[in-house]
């Protein structure tokens, strides 16, 4: 089935309810990684919504991108708890190891990195996502462990050779 | 639980499935396995949260005379051993003794503060039940006292019992919640709706989620007693994106709810129906604040608008709409089970009941504590959290980047709406971060402005712009570039900002800097260019907007 066909299953779920807007562009989002115009567009057909409605939406709201992903991600933890462990000397640190820039969607065309604000793992903290897998319990104030644990969680060093 | 079967409960909340309970819980059954042992003779559950999230992965054992042992940080190496012991506790009525037993470090003290002074109400099945199973919440009592209000019970008297209890709304304003229902309820006829609000957004709170991912159905049976009680037959739970687990517990429990004709048209025979939905947020913390979360779950951009009316009178679609946090809904079966009284009997005068708090930051401890109102910060920081080792605190953080932070001093305040509001805090949520000596205060003021700003939804100028500037200000504090004019600036700015903003994002988005001012007003003085020169031009001045 091509994505179109796809999309306008997945409206059909939703019984073409304009209330369900969110939860489309959830569901096309899982498609393609990001939601391309020509996706919002024929959101807006089905729905019978103006489409400056659904770029609206989709713009208003952080876990939408209009842009593909990079293909690897990391989003490290500033909620506070991760906030009064350290998370932010690890912030820096992550920004150096992997030459990209905080909160750079484009990151460096395979990495990015973006600052999340409580992933609920506070018990755990400082935490951060690589690739929607949590790393739990950094050691922040020893440079060599976090730099093994960084290295167990498969984070390149940019040093590494990113490609 | 039949005595002689042996039971081991793991905690598979998103905290101990981050340091790997899934891996353990295999390594349990691959053991149970090995040792020829059956899962008739000893059942290993995936359970909700087991509170000490600081000493996850967490296993409870069950043991003959009905108390538990608790351990923490298991190695997998170690799983055999534990469903040996698991055995034992089943049989054998007195602990074991383990003093040179390979899984003697790991045992958690149930008789710790952390434990003992705890009083579950909210979370009184939680971590006990499997979550993923209506049976083993039925038989735990869930759904036994929405059923008995479609039967015994009319609308009006579930409404007084809540009244009576006192129970006041846990998402952080406090409105009374007997209060709420009853305006939704005395509306002209006509549709309504109820919404829980899961959108957990405050830095440091995961109190909700622990219910979410460890107790759905009691949650889902609140929703439906207060459906009932005000007549609505259309309900929501709106869950923040970024809990995918909590997301896919509430699904299940609803389909589950709805196969056991516990939800769905005529429920239990009566002329009640009921159909809930899960809206799934898609990150914006501005949605935790009710008009905005209205505006998300009809499908639009999550911004606020000006109240009133307010949504108990024109919510989703224009009908009059009941909104209350997880906590707050997961509080009612308990109610209506022991009566309003026997809530109200808990806490204080302005506050009854129970608080569910998560505790984080600088203490050994951190983890969910449930306790009642008006306990002292002191008791739940120094006596549960414990202060490790040679450590002294400086503040605890409450409610959030709508909150503020209580000095070391004033650890003697009770916990209440009342208290902490004079303090220039407030409950918030449930979140209490500990910060140690090292914590900057203006430090932390930045750090929670430039959430706001982020988070900022653009609707109002104050709160668009003033965050804005209020950030940096903030900035050349960190920077030590400050002057005492902008001592003054701040203090005037964020007087405006609190002032004028829309809805309660921006209304409290300037608390962290004006608590931080108001306790630790030397760390901002100090970060001045010339430190002297700050103290005479703005000390005793409150600026009037």
């Amino acid at each position: 089935m091509d994505t179109a066909a796809r999309i306008s299953r997945i409206v059909r779920c939703h019984r073409g309810r304009a209330d369900a807007l969110i939860e489309v562009l959830h569901q096309v989002q899982d498609l393609h990684g990001h939601l391309p115009r020509s996706a919002l567009l024929q959101v807006a057909r089905e729905l019978h919504l103006p489409l400056s409605r659904v770029q609206g939406v989709a713009t208003f709201y952080h876990l939408f991108r209009l842009a593909p992903p990079t293909a690897h991600r990391c989003a490290v933890c500033l909620g506070t708890a991760c906030y009064v462990k350290g998370a932010a000397d690890l912030a820096r640190e992550l920004e150096t190891r992997l030459g990209v820039r905080l909160d750079a969607p484009e990151g460096d065309g395979t990495w990015a990195l973006q600052a999340v604000s409580c992933l609920g793992a506070c018990g755990q903290a400082p935490v951060l996502l690589v690739d929607g897998e949590m790393v739990p319990r950094l050691e922040v104030d020893a440079p060599s462990r976090l730099g093994w644990q960084l290295d167990q969680a498969g984070l390149p060093a940019a040093a590494g050779g990113v490609p | 639980m039949s005595a002689g079967r042996a039971r081991l409960r793991c905690c598979q909340a998103s905290g101990c499935r981050s340091v790997g309970s899934m891996a353990l819980r295999s390594a349990l059954e691959s053991a149970r396995d090995r040792l020829g042992l059956t899962a008739e003779e000893v059942a290993i559950e995936p359970v909700g949260c087991l509170r000490l999230c600081s000493r996850a992965p967490l296993l409870a054992v069950d043991r003959a005379d009905g108390t538990e042992d608790l351990f923490g940080g298991v190695p997998l190496e170690l799983a055999a051993e534990l469903v040996q012991e698991a055995g034992r506790a089943a049989s054998e009525g007195p602990t074991h003794p383990l003093s040179a037993h390979p899984l003697a470090a790991h045992r958690v003290d149930p008789a710790h503060p952390f434990f003992a002074l705890q009083t579950p109400v909210v979370l009184e099945q939680c971590g006990r039940i499997n979550p993923e199973s209506i049976e083993a919440a039925r038989a735990a009592g869930t759904y036994a006292q929405f059923r008995r209000c479609l039967q015994e019970r009319t609308p009006a008297e579930v409404r007084e019992q809540i009244r009576r209890s006192g129970l006041r709304g846990r998402g952080g304003a406090g409105y009374p919640t007997g209060l709420k229902w009853d305006t939704v309820a005395l509306q002209p006829p006509g549709p309504r709706f109820v919404v829980c609000n899961a959108d957990e957004g405050d830095p440091g709170a995961f109190m909700d989620r622990s219910v979410l991912e460890g107790d759905p159905h009691r949650l889902l049976e609140g929703l439906a007693i207060a459906a009932f009680a005000v007549g609505a037959d259309k309900g929501y739970v709106y869950v923040r994106a970024e809990y995918p687990l909590a997301i896919e517990r509430v699904r299940q429990a609803i389909r589950q709810a709805r196969q056991a004709g516990l939800l769905g048209e005529a429920i239990a025979g009566t002329s009640f129906s009921l159909s809930l939905e899960v809206r799934v947020g898609a990150g914006a913390y501005v949605c935790g604040e009710e008009t905005a979360l209205l505006h998300s779950i009809q499908g639009e951009r999550g911004t606020p608008r000006t109240r009133p009316p307010y949504p108990a009178q024109s919510g989703l679609w224009g009908a009059p709409t009941l909104i209350n946090n997880v906590e707050t809904l997961a509080a009612v079966p308990a109610i209506l089970r022991e009566g309003g009284d026997w809530y109200a009997a808990m806490g204080t005068p302005g506050s009854r009941g129970t608080k569910v708090f998560a505790l984080s930051g600088a203490v050994a401890n951190s983890g969910l504590v449930e306790v009642p109102m008006g306990t002292t910060l002191r008791t739940v920081v120094e006596t549960m959290g414990c202060v490790p080792d040679g450590g002294t605190i400086k503040a605890v953080q409450t409610g959030g980047p709508s909150g503020g932070c209580i000095p070391a001093a004033l650890l003697d305040t009770p916990v209440d709406y009342e208290s902490l509001l004079a303090l220039g805090s407030m409950m918030g949520s449930g979140g209490l971060v500990v910060m140690g000596e090292t914590t900057s205060m203006p430090g932390v003021a930045q750090h929670f402005m430039r959430f706001s700003v982020s988070e900022s939804c653009g609707k109002c100028v104050p709160c668009r712009a003033g965050t804005v500037q209020l950030l940096l200000l903030l900035d050349r504090f960190a920077s030590h570039q400050a002057t005492p004019a902008d001592l003054e600036r701040l203090e005037q700015l964020c007087q405006m900002v609190k002032c004028t903003s829309l809805c309660g994002l921006g209304q409290a988005a300037p608390n962290p800097v004006l608590s931080t001012l108001r306790h630790f007003r030397q760390e901002y003085e100090a970060a001045c260019r010339e430190p002297r020169t700050c103290v005479p031009a703005a000390h005793g001045e409150v600026p009037v907007p």
